[in-house]
Order: structure tokens, then C-alpha cells, then sequence
């Protein structure tokens, strides 16, 4: 566990280049403006939440990111290069698993999907699956349908999915804001050792803001009506997160109130 | 239970009773009727002598012939015009124009073309299946879950398998409803074409009964055709069931 937290520490040095930048990326759709000169860096294995009040845009900045929009003007850049489209090292996890997966396919095959997208020879595949299965805590579950899994297994379903490409980037947009508070932490905790142990870098978004410095190492929260940038906030608490320990430090508490305080006052 | 099941069957069983028994009591002569008794009678004698049965793979053979080309046509169709506007724009008006043309109306150039027999039969079929799935199978492939669509572009799926492995397994429910309405049509238009003018299968039957002034043998026709469109319509709605259950049976009101 020290040591998954050093690799994390270690990786996220301020000095790094960002892995996904927005560089005055606005966006207007309908000719509305959604996002207005967002200028955000992610570091490579940072784990970045966004938070902000319903409709201030924080779906749509991912959704920049992972390349399902493009900037009317400004730009996305991962590695350095323009997102012109989305790219197979950047996976997204929607927050309606339900219409994410195909209902007409097993777990097996829905993982599978992103690996015959990714050209892995069938031989592979079934071990492949099976890892990957067993990774998000569904081993045995693999000739089930989505249908007859709960919300829970389902979302784990698609984070297995999206680890199948290998990402570099994982986005996750909502992605436990359908569950039950003790799924969600059980999650929550999952997704956090699964990105430790791929190195992979994370923007989260969320409007739970408990969720997001639990989980972050960085939390920006974003001004509606268009969306920009309003607060940012480093996280410096101890990894590995625990939900107890992690929750009733004073560090939290005091990053709990600011980001309460810049809500309410956005929702006046 | 039984018995609320029989209740539908009273009235027509009541009403065959009926009709034998005036028929019987007034001598009945006529060209055009027959007491249900010589129905049956006749239609036990064209199973007897298989000409009932030959007629019937006649027909059954050009209406699957037809459903087949029809489908796969309309279906390719359908597709490419779900996912391009820009080609089901560009190909609106053809498609509007030529649609309403009823397929019997293409029967004399159809005739001077390929003359008679299978082959004419199962253009005409084929032209009055495209149609339903085209139509249907467009608007199926419209209402795939956006979601899924973008799972595909994240994914990086090429666009042979985005057709493959999402859009055509997500619109089946919806292609096979389309599929069943078309199986009905081809049905009808085979036995048109066969009554109007092609020496073969059941239309033919019918008509030959009709000139040989036996109208037993013609109604055993007429019941014999459709029992035969009865089973094929249960046949695909049982297929359907069982392929994709209840959810795909509401694609009925389309």
C-alpha cells in the first residue's frame, strides 16, 4: 500500500508536462457559450476532480477531452497532440452504465468489445477477459447479461471495459451518482487502487464534492453560464484514502467548507 | 378456463352450422358457395392427389425467394440511409417516388421482361418487401441508443464493425418486426400475382377451381391460403418471442 501511494506521489510532480491540456478551449453549442476559456493541465497519473453546480458544464469539459466534442476554438491536446477525435488510450466511464453496455452481449462479450476493437487476437482474449473481470471484482460473473446484474456490477462492468483498452487517461463522468452510498464507497475505493496499480491518468467529475476530495488529488470546481474555471484546490492528504480516517482528517474539513463555500455562493 | 377459450370460437363455429344447415335445407346450387362439409371434402381431396401441396411450395418457394432479396435489399438500404443523411437525403425523393407504386402495377413489364414463372413472381415479391424494412430498418438504425454510438467512437470501432457489432444487433428487435409485416406482404403479392396472371401455386389453384365452376374446391383454396398465412405469421411471432422477448412485441403498433 506505501508503496502504491510513493509511485503516486512520485509521479505527480508539479513540474511534469500536462498529459491533457485545455488551452483556451471554448466551447459554444446552439450558439450558446457551454465553456469559455478553459485553461486546465493534467498531470500524468494526477487524479483531477471537477465539481460545480448542475449545468455549469463539467460533462461537457470531459466530454472535450475524451474528443466527442471539438473546441470551437482553443484547443484539447493529449501528449502534446490535438484531440481531433477520440483516441483508444483515452476511456471514458459514462454514468448511465445502462445504455453504456450492450444488453445483447455477456459481460464476457462487453469486455471483449474493446478488445477486438483494439485488434487483440481471439486466442487472447478469453484470458485477457478473464483478468479484467476478476480486476473490478467480478470473477464468475462473466456469461451474465448486463440485465441481470445490479447498478453496481454494471458500472464495474464498464470500468472493465474501459481498462481493456489500457488507457493512459481514464474519464469518468458521474460514474457512481446512480448508486447507493455503500456501493458507492466501495467504489470509490476500487477505482482508487485500480488507478494506482495502472498509473493511469483520471479526471473525475463529480457533484458530490465528499466524493471529490476523497478521491482527488486536485479538485477544481467550475462557474456556470459558461462554464470556467472558479476555484482549484490542491489535496494534500496521506494515500492510500481510507473512508474513516481520510474523512475526519482536518485537512478534509477545511477543503469540505471552501468547496461548500464557493458552491453556495455559485448557486446565488 | 376452457371455456373462455372456446367463448371466440362460438360464433364462427355457429355461424359454419348455420350456413350447412340452410344449405342443405334450400338444396343449395350456386358457383360461388359450398357448404362447409364440401369444403372440407374438397379440401381433403386436393391432399389426397398433392395438388393442394405442390401448389403450396409453389408459392411457398416465391414468396420466401422474394422475402429473401426483398429483405437483404431493403435492409442494406435501410441501414446506409440510417447512418448517412447526406445519402438519405440524396436518395429521399427517388425513394418517396418510387415507393408508392403498388408492386402488382409492375406486373406487365415484369411479364414482357421475364415472362412467366418463378422468376416475375419473385421480382414483383421482392419489390413489395423492400419497402417495410427499408422504412423500418432506417428508423431503427436512427434510434440506436446515442450512447452506444459513442462507446463505439471511443472504442475506435472501423466502421464495418460499429455496423456489425453495435448497429445491427441493437435494431434487430425492431428489423425482425419489419421482417414479419414484410413475410405477411409477400404472402399476399405472390398469390395476387399467381390469381392475375402466373400459371402456378395456389393463386392458380384457386382460379382453375373458379373456371372449372367448383366453388368447394375454390373456398378450400381460399381456406387452405389462409391457414398457411395464419401458421406463417405465428411461426415468426413465436420466432420473435423467443429471440427477443416481450420488450420486441410492443414494435407492434408500428
Amino acid at each position: 500500500m506505501a508503496i502504491a501511494a510513493k509511485r503516486q506521489e512520485a509521479s505527480v510532480s508539479p513540474l511534469a508536462a500536462p498529459q491533457l491540456a485545455f488551452a483556451d478551449a471554448t466551447l459554444a453549442l446552439g450558439g450558446k457559450t457551454i465553456i469559455e476559456n478553459l485553461n486546465l493541465g493534467v498531470r500524468p497519473g494526477e487524479f483531477l476532480c471537477i465539481v460545480g453546480a448542475s449545468g455549469c458544464g463539467k460533462t461537457t469539459a470531459l466530454r472535450l477531452a475524451a474528443g466527442l466534442y471539438q473546441p470551437t476554438s482553443g484547443a484539447v491536446t493529449f501528449d502534446g497532440q490535438p484531440m481531433l477525435q477520440p483516441r483508444r488510450e483515452i476511456a471514458i466511464v459514462f454514468q448511465d452504465y445502462g445504455k453504456a453496455l450492450l444488453p445483447w452481449r455477456t459481460a464476457a462479450g462487453n469486455v471483449s468489445l474493446a478488445l477486438e476493437a483494439g485488434g487483440i487476437s481471439v486466442t487472447e482474449r478469453p484470458a485477457r477477459i478473464d483478468a479484467l473481470l476478476r480486476k473490478v471484482g467480478l470473477p464468475g460473473h462473466a456469461e451474465k447479461y448486463p440485465a441481470e446484474m445490479s447498478g453496481g456490477m454494471q458500472q464495474r462492468l464498464q470500468i472493465a471495459r474501459c481498462l481493456a483498452q489500457e488507457p493512459k487517461a481514464l474519464l469518468m463522468d458521474e460514474p457512481f451518482g446512480a448508486l447507493d452510498a455503500m456501493t458507492r464507497q466501495g467504489l470509490q475505493d476500487e477505482v482508487l487502487s485500480l488507478v494506482a496499480a495502472s498509473n493511469a491518468t483520471v479526471i473525475f467529475v463529480t457533484h458530490d464534492l465528499d466524493e471529490a476530495i476523497y478521491l482527488g488529488d486536485r479538485v477544481v470546481g467550475l462557474l456556470p453560464h459558461p462554464g470556467r474555471i472558479g476555484i482549484e484546490l490542491a489535496v494534500n492528504l496521506p494515500r492510500p484514502r481510507d473512508q474513516l480516517a481520510t474523512r475526519e482528517h482536518p485537512e478534509f474539513l477545511r477543503l469540505r467548507r471552501q468547496l461548500f463555500d464557493f458552491i453556495k455562493a455559485t448557486e446565488q | 378456463m376452457t371455456l373462455d377459450r372456446a367463448k371466440p370460437l362460438m360464433l364462427p363455429i355457429g355461424a359454419l352450422l348455420a350456413f350447412e344447415g340452410w344449405a342443405r335445407a334450400t338444396h343449395l346450387q350456386s358457383d360461388s358457395l359450398a357448404p362447409p362439409s364440401e369444403i372440407v371434402a374438397a379440401l381433403a381431396g386436393a391432399l389426397a392427389d398433392h395438388s393442394i401441396l405442390a401448389a403450396t411450395r409453389d408459392t411457398l418457394f416465391a414468396t420466401f425467394a422474394g422475402l429473401a432479396i426483398g429483405s437483404f435489399i431493403g435492409l442494406a438500404l435501410g441501414i446506409a440511409f440510417g447512418i448517412s443523411d447526406t445519402l438519405d437525403r440524396l436518395m429521399e425523393v427517388t425513394v418517396e417516388a418510387v415507393r408508392p407504386v403498388p408492386s402488382i402495377a409492375l406486373l406487365p413489364i415484369a411479364l414482357i421482361a421475364l415472362g412467366f414463372g418463378y422468376r416475375m413472381e419473385i421480382v414483383i415479391v421482392a419489390f413489395a418487401c423492400i419497402w417495410p424494412i427499408l422504412i423500418l430498418s432506417r428508423a431503427a438504425v436512427r434510434s440506436v441508443e446515442p450512447r452506444l454510438m459513442e462507446v463505439s467512437r471511443v472504442l475506435r470501432l472501423p466502421a464495418a464493425q460499429r455496423v456489425l457489432k453495435i448497429i445491427i444487433p441493437a435494431a434487430l428487435p425492431r428489423i425482425f418486426v419489419a421482417f414479419r409485416l414484410s413475410a405477411g406482404i409477400a404472402l399476399i403479392v405472390a398469390v395476387t400475382v399467381e390469381i392475375a396472371i402466373n400459371p402456378l401455386g395456389l393463386g392458380a389453384g384457386i382460379m382453375l377451381a373458379q373456371q372449372a365452376l367448383r366453388p368447394d374446391l375454390m373456398l378450400a383454396y381460399l381456406v387452405w391460403i389462409g391457414a398457411i398465412g395464419y401458421a406463417l405469421n405465428m411461426l415468426l411471432t413465436v420466432a420473435q418471442r423467443r429471440l427477443f422477448g416481450r420488450a420486441a412485441l410492443s414494435g407492434d403498433s408500428l
